[in-house]
């Protein structure tokens, strides 16, 4: 069998860029939600919320590791699996990323080792500071590689100049037509997978009946984040959903499965098979005139569909299509978890109903899948472009010898498979250990209170334990 | 000043930091076998947990750097070494996740101390024989893909000498934050370390002189040498007070600032050498660099950012100034 080294790199890149993105989704809302907590705690002296912050920021830290080591591969991997493509578009997509290492993760790194190791070497308002500093960064490094995202998927602001892309006007490619919907959605994305994580620990103990007072603080408080957030992501989300009508029309037509070149009612489809070789739905269940009335606002509004381009042009239909239903299926799901939690809170039943408790610690990962859903949404969709109209993913693959991207695939399967493992095991090992209790915090807190308090009395008790032999 | 030749220097710049920086973190991986089991493991690798990621940024930079201002260099480049940067990664991914899992681990320890040490071991390996393959040039066309040239005598011979220099660093790095037995033992391998590194240098200086003539008559026409003499001179210096040092327990930093003037000095050296060219013989920065309009949409990001980045790193480590301590800090 002939290998296709495109085939390979692009298997390897959606593999490698998927692991990494399970990291970010969670540390970016995790982050925010610790600085929260920080800053109650600053503010009321409620020590539930140093609990909180204590426990949680060991999750984050482990994750945050794996989000690191998995991120460091993906910036090589422009150069190493898509030479041509960097040859291209560096001079856009560079710069971006240059500023996001500038800005965000020298940041991030910088602040990080004061925010996990700090807590006795420099004051609490300081330590505060640490912590919303890295909670910025990771929001700074979203915001960089969307816009470069963005760029790919709704390219402005260039010229081409002997088939390399050079900048016209860096508002344009900054501000590009699509980033401000993806960048608002992928942030509260993140928002919304870390208020679900977090959820989802407390509930759990609360249906273990342990750490009681700790977990009904989590839960509430992110019963709360998502009664917000949720309602306000599916809005976005459908904002989104008009402008990629705009400007990447065959997406919305596979995302919607529309076949015809051009259809005036457009059913919305409950259930559908789509299939490329037929280029028609199997075993369609639809609501006529719904896709219609959604997408444009009228009974009759006309939509492109997938005829209008050759079928070279065409995404993955089935893939689009399914990973959609997936992502806004799992959307609604939170919406109507945060409505149930919001009626059993006006019966002040929220900790006792333990279906209600069931069901947010199974949707403790839903985050994580919707975001990948989503993405794939968003990465597929584009296919078989990689800048969007100008430029085909096969063409800027580097001829590498296939076997060579085969080990290096088969390496990272191997290799991030076996690290989830041990990054689920050891998450189960944090959420089975539990909270610091109240009494560990106290005797942290007196070296809070006096940064360098708590190193001489540890010298003092060294040396006094050399003296006892 | 011409703006391809300063990002020229901003990428040498940020090659230097990543080797200094990362190079003792690296580096007190590659020390750990020489230190016993838990107590100075945990007290090696406390040293350094807080700055780990903060240092390998800068490798992250230094890529993106080379996207952004020479993307054709950083296409080729990065292509033609496919397996030895995968590698790299790799080993990179196993010491990086060590930092976290090590210190909650209960029977998985030592499983984690490996792959800390292993992995820190391999990526040094690789990064000096990508340093050393860059010197010999790349074979030109498509051969160069699919042929294992970045594995030579050469390149072995770089590839030990790199983690040579990154334990000596990493064995002064100790020798500044610890005390007691752990610092005696790093003032010893220090002291070995120093002899190898230098052995190893002027093999490599050598070997490239007699087997690269583009590097020989950078060095040896006209007075050239009597001009660049300093480096070597200075270089010699630098390990002297470094080996004086070791001994001394008045100037406890000493070593390590040493250590980092004779990389400076090398790398200085190397440069000389390589000028005007990113690939030898192939590629100078000029053909490379990416449009006007790239360069200087980046120029106010760097120059802001890149003594900011530079002042906060300086105040992390002051955060965590002075010995390290063996008791349970953080969170
Ligand atoms: C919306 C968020 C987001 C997305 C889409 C990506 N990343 Fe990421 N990345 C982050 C959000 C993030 C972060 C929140 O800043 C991370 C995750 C956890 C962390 O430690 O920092 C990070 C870490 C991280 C690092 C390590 C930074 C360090 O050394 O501290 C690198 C090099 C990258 N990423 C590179 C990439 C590339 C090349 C991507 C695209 C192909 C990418 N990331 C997608
Ligand atoms: C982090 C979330 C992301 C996920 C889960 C994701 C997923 C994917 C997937 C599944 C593909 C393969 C599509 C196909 O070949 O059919 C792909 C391709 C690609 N994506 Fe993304 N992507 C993400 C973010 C990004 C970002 C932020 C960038 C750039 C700044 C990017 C750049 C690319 C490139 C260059 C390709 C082309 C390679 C290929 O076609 O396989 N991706 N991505
Ligand atoms: C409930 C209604 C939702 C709607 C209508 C919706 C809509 C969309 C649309 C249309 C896209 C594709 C944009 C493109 O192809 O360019 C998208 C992408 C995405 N969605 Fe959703 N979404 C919803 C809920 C969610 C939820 C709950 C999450 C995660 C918690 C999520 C995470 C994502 C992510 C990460 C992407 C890719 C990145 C981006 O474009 O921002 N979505 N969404």
């Amino acid at each position: 069998m002939d290998l296709d080294v495109a085939l390979l790199s692009r298997l390897q890149f959606a593999f490698t860029v998927s692991f990494h993105i399970i990291f970010p989704s969670i540390t970016i809302g995790l982050a925010t939600l610790i600085a929260i907590w920080e800053g109650l705690w600053l503010k009321t002296h409620n020590p539930y919320y140093l609990q909180l912050a204590k426990f949680w920021i060991k999750p984050f830290a482990i994750t945050f590791g794996m989000g690191v080591v998995s991120g460091i591969v993906l910036s090589y991997e422009f150069g190493t699996n898509f030479s041509r493509f960097s040859e291209m578009t560096g001079a856009v997509l560079g710069p971006l990323m240059a500023y996001e290492v500038l800005t965000a993760f020298f940041m991030e790194a910088g602040f990080l080792g004061v925010m996990l190791f700090g807590w006795q070497r420099v004051g609490r308002k300081l330590h505060f500071f640490a912590t919303t500093v890295v909670m910025v960064g990771t929001w700074f490094s979203a915001f960089w590689i969307i816009v470069a995202n963005s760029w790919m998927q709704t390219p402005a602001g260039y010229i081409i100049v002997d088939g390399h892309f050079e900048v016209a006007s860096w508002m344009e490619v900054i501000f590009n037509p699509s980033m401000p919907y993806r960048l608002m959605h992928m942030l509260m994305a993140s928002l919304i997978t870390a208020t679900f994580v977090v959820a989802g620990i407390s509930a759990y103990y609360l249906l273990k009946k342990q750490h009681i007072p700790f977990a009904r603080k989590g839960l509430s408080m992110c019963m709360w984040f998502a009664l917000v957030l949720t309602p306000l992501q599916a809005w976005v989300g459908d904002m989104h959903g008009l402008n990629v009508k705009e400007h990447q029309p065959t997406k919305l037509a596979a995302i919607e499965g529309i076949w015809p070149a051009e259809e005036n009612n457009v059913p919305l489809l409950l259930f559908a098979m789509p299939n490329m070789a037929t280029e028609s739905n199997d075993y369609e269940i639809a609501i006529p005139n719904l896709g219609s009335l959604l997408l444009t606002h009228s009974w009759d509004g006309a939509l492109q569909g997938l005829k209008a381009v050759p079928a070279a042009d065409r995404p993955n239909v089935p893939l689009v299509f399914w990973s959609f239903r997936v992502m806004v299926g799992i959307g609604f799901g939170m919406i109507c978890i945060a409505l149930l939690a919001l009626a059993l809170r006006r019966k002040e039943r929220l900790f006792e109903s333990k279906p209600l408790l069931a069901l947010v610690t199974l949707f403790t990962p839903s985050g994580v899948i919707a975001v990948l859903a989503g993405w794939y949404v968003v990465e597929v969709g584009r296919q078989p472009w990689i800048v969007y109209n100008l430029v085909r993913t096969a063409d800027i693959v580097s001829p590498l010898p296939a076997e060579r991207v085969l080990f290096t695939l088969i390496m990272f399967v191997l290799i991030y498979t076996s690290l989830l493992g041990v990054y689920l095991y050891f998450m189960r090992k944090l959420i089975k250990k539990g909270p610091p209790t109240m009494n560990a915090l106290e005797e942290q807190l007196i070296g809070m209170d006096a940064p360098g308090y708590a190193l001489a009395w540890v010298k003092n008790l060294n040396q006094q334990e050399r003296g006892a032999k | 000043m011409d703006l391809a030749l300063f990002y020229f220097l901003l990428l040498g710049f940020s090659i230097f930091m990543y080797v200094l920086l990362d190079g003792f973190d690296l580096g007190i991986g590659i020390l750990y076998p020489w230190f016993d089991q838990d107590g100075e493991r945990d007290h090696l690798m406390r040293s350094i947990s807080h700055v780990w990621d903060g240092n390998e940024t800068w490798l992250v930079f230094g890529g993106v750097m080379l996207f952004a201002a020479f993307p054709a260099a950083y296409a080729a480049i990065t292509t033609v070494f496919y397996l030895p940067i995968m590698l790299m990664l790799f080993a990179l991914i196993f010491r990086g996740v060590a930092f976290e899992y090590r210190f909650k681990s209960d029977t998985s320890r030592p499983y984690w101390d490996f792959a800390f040490s292993a992995g820190s071991a391999i990526a040094a390996f690789c990064q000096g024989m990508l340093l050393g393959s860059l010197v010999q040039g790349i074979p030109a066309g498509s051969h160069s893909l699919s042929s294992l040239h970045w594995l030579t005598p050469f390149s072995v011979l770089t590839g030990f000498a790199v983690m040579a220099g990154y334990a000596l660093l990493a064995a002064c790095y100790l020798y500044m934050k610890s005390r007691g037995q752990i610092q005696q033992h790093a003032a010893k391998l220090g002291k070995y370390l120093l002899m190898t590194t230098l052995f190893a240098m002027v093999a490599v200086s050598l070997w490239t002189v007699i087997s690269q003539p583009a590097i020989r008559d950078r060095w040896f026409t006209d007075n050239h040498f009597l001009l660049l003499s300093p480096l070597p001179i200075l270089t010699f210096l630098a390990a002297l007070f470094a080996w004086r040092g070791l001994h001394n327990h008045q100037h406890e930093s000493r070593p390590f600032w040493c250590a980092a003037i004779i990389f400076l000095l090398s790398f200085a050296g190397l440069v000389v050498g390589l000028f005007p060219y990113l690939i030898p013989g192939q590629l100078t920065f000029m053909a490379a660099a990416s449009p006007d309009s790239s360069l200087y949409f980046l120029l106010p990001g760097v120059c802001i950012f890149i003594p900011l980045i530079c002042l906060y790193t300086l105040w992390g480590y002051r955060v965590f100034s002075g010995k390290v301590e063996d008791y349970q800090e953080g969170y």
